[in-house]
């Protein structure tokens, strides 16, 4: 039926450095989730009480990430800073990218979480004595990571798709790994066709732990 | 005769010209997945509404695994199976079949999340004032369900269009390809990546503000 000849097993000589390709492709999405997630906060958190530069600021960057493609955002991570002399590592400009990105989308996340969490609970704890850091972080914050938990999820997920940008900039995470792989065999679709599917198994492993989590975590 | 040879031109207004071609490309490509990956995906919606459990075990994996795998890897599987198969695509139908099918995947949900937001009483009510199964979906579940999930739709859809930005892998001149071979040529990153980051953002911003307006108007 097909005029070809499937090579599978260059393809599984080199599954082990896939695999490790995979973890890194873990770390830098978990890690530019945690930036996401700080900046995030902090972005939101702006938007909300505060007026003047610091708003605008925090509104641009928010707009930004979330009009913009992702390959654009890494794109000027990559060689748009190059014009100020400023030359990341195609680790540092994935990770960059990524944070950027995740910390603008986070952020409205976060805003609606915030919002959802009724001004007078803030007040109700204030007024029991508790400091401002002790009525927003044993009231308010758990409040809200009920509500983004799944978003949070979600932008997990994100960050580990879209971490497959990584390879147009010469990162060698799991895709730029494939790319590198298939360019030197031209196997290329047997190369992509096995990291699609450790890809789709990252994804469900993401998805699966976050569900039994949420199961541990949301109990009551 | 001491002449120096410059490999590099400057960026000339001719080269606007050359970036608006790339961007007419990139709206070309969207809209045409886009459009037809609406279809397709409210016919997959309406199919994971009424299949139940034929659906949720045949067609919903399937659709699980566009969603799961990254766009990138999507695209340069396809570009490179199709020959094994014999289809002859350039990257522009590899690109708009594959765009398109991701659409639909991501609309499938919406369009079923669109029938679900209409209660079951009120398609009675239709279906008892002697409506048939699809003056009903026309006639009540199209505008109150699609009142609903409109703007996820509008999300979606802008999704897709920054997402075409990754059909450059194929050698597709999109806007993001067109400024990469300008920056080659005339090495000025930031100018040119600030025009095609601008024209995204032109596209993006107003769309998405509108359809956030229209959420709010409609929640009243």
């Amino acid at each position: 039926m097909f005029d070809y000849n499937f090579h599978w097993r260059p393809v599984m000589k080199s599954l082990p450095d896939l695999l490790e390709a995979g973890l890194l492709t873990l770390q830098v999405a978990a890690l530019s989730m945690v930036i996401g997630i700080v900046i995030g906060i902090v972005l939101a958190l702006i938007r909300m009480h505060m007026r003047g530069p610091l708003y605008w600021i925090a509104t641009s960057w928010v707009e930004l990430a979330r009009n913009t493609p992702a390959l654009f955002q890494l794109f000027f991570f990559g060689f748009g800073l190059g014009a100020f002399g400023l030359h990341l590592s195609p680790f540092l400009i994935v990770l960059a990218g990524l944070s950027f990105n995740c910390a603008g989308y986070l952020a409205e996340n976060f805003r609606g979480g915030f919002q959802a969490v009724p001004d007078t609970q803030l007040r109700a704890a204030r007024s029991l004595g508790m400091t401002a850091w002790q009525a927003y972080t044993r009231i308010v914050i758990p409040q809200v990571f009920r509500i983004v938990y799944h978003p949070l999820t979600n932008q997990l997920v994100w960050a580990v798709l879209m971490s497959s940008l990584g390879m147009l900039v010469g990162f060698r995470e799991l895709s730029g790994e494939t790319q590198f792989f298939a360019s030197r065999t031209f196997r290329i679709f047997e190369y992509f066709a096995v990291t699609a599917v450790i890809y789709y198994v990252i994804v469900k492993f993401i998805l699966g732990v976050s569900r039994l989590l949420a199961m541990r975590l949301f109990r009551y | 005769m001491q002449e120096t040879i410059s490999f590099f031109s400057g960026f000339t207004p001719n080269d606007l010209w050359f970036l608006g071609e790339a961007a007419l490309r990139t709206l070309w490509i969207s809209a045409l997945s886009i459009s037809i990956g609406t279809v397709l995906g409210c016919a997959f919606g309406w199919m994971l509404y009424e299949g139940k459990l034929a659906a949720t075990l045949t067609l919903a994996p399937v659709l699980d695994v566009f969603r799961s795998v990254p766009l990138i890897i999507q695209l340069v599987l396809f570009y490179n199976f199709a020959p094994i198969v014999g289809l002859d695509l350039d990257p522009f139908g590899s690109g708009v079949v594959i765009l398109t099918i991701y659409t639909s995947a991501l609309v499938a949900n919406v369009a079923r999340g669109g029938i679900e937001a209409v209660e079951r009483p009120m398609r009675r009510a239709a279906r008892s004032l002697g409506m048939s199964y699809w003056q009903d979906m026309r006639y009540v579940v199209l505008p109150i369900g699609g009142r609903a999930v409109f703007p996820a739709w509008v999300g979606v859809a802008l999704g897709v269009m920054k997402d075409s930005a990754l059909v450059s892998v194929l050698g597709y001149v999109e806007l993001l390809k067109a400024s990469q071979i300008l920056i080659t040529r005339t090495q000025e990153p930031f100018l040119i990546l600030t025009i095609a980051g601008a024209f995204y953002f032109a596209l993006s911003f107003p769309i998405s503000r509108y359809a956030a307006k229209l959420e709010k108007r409609w929640a009243q």
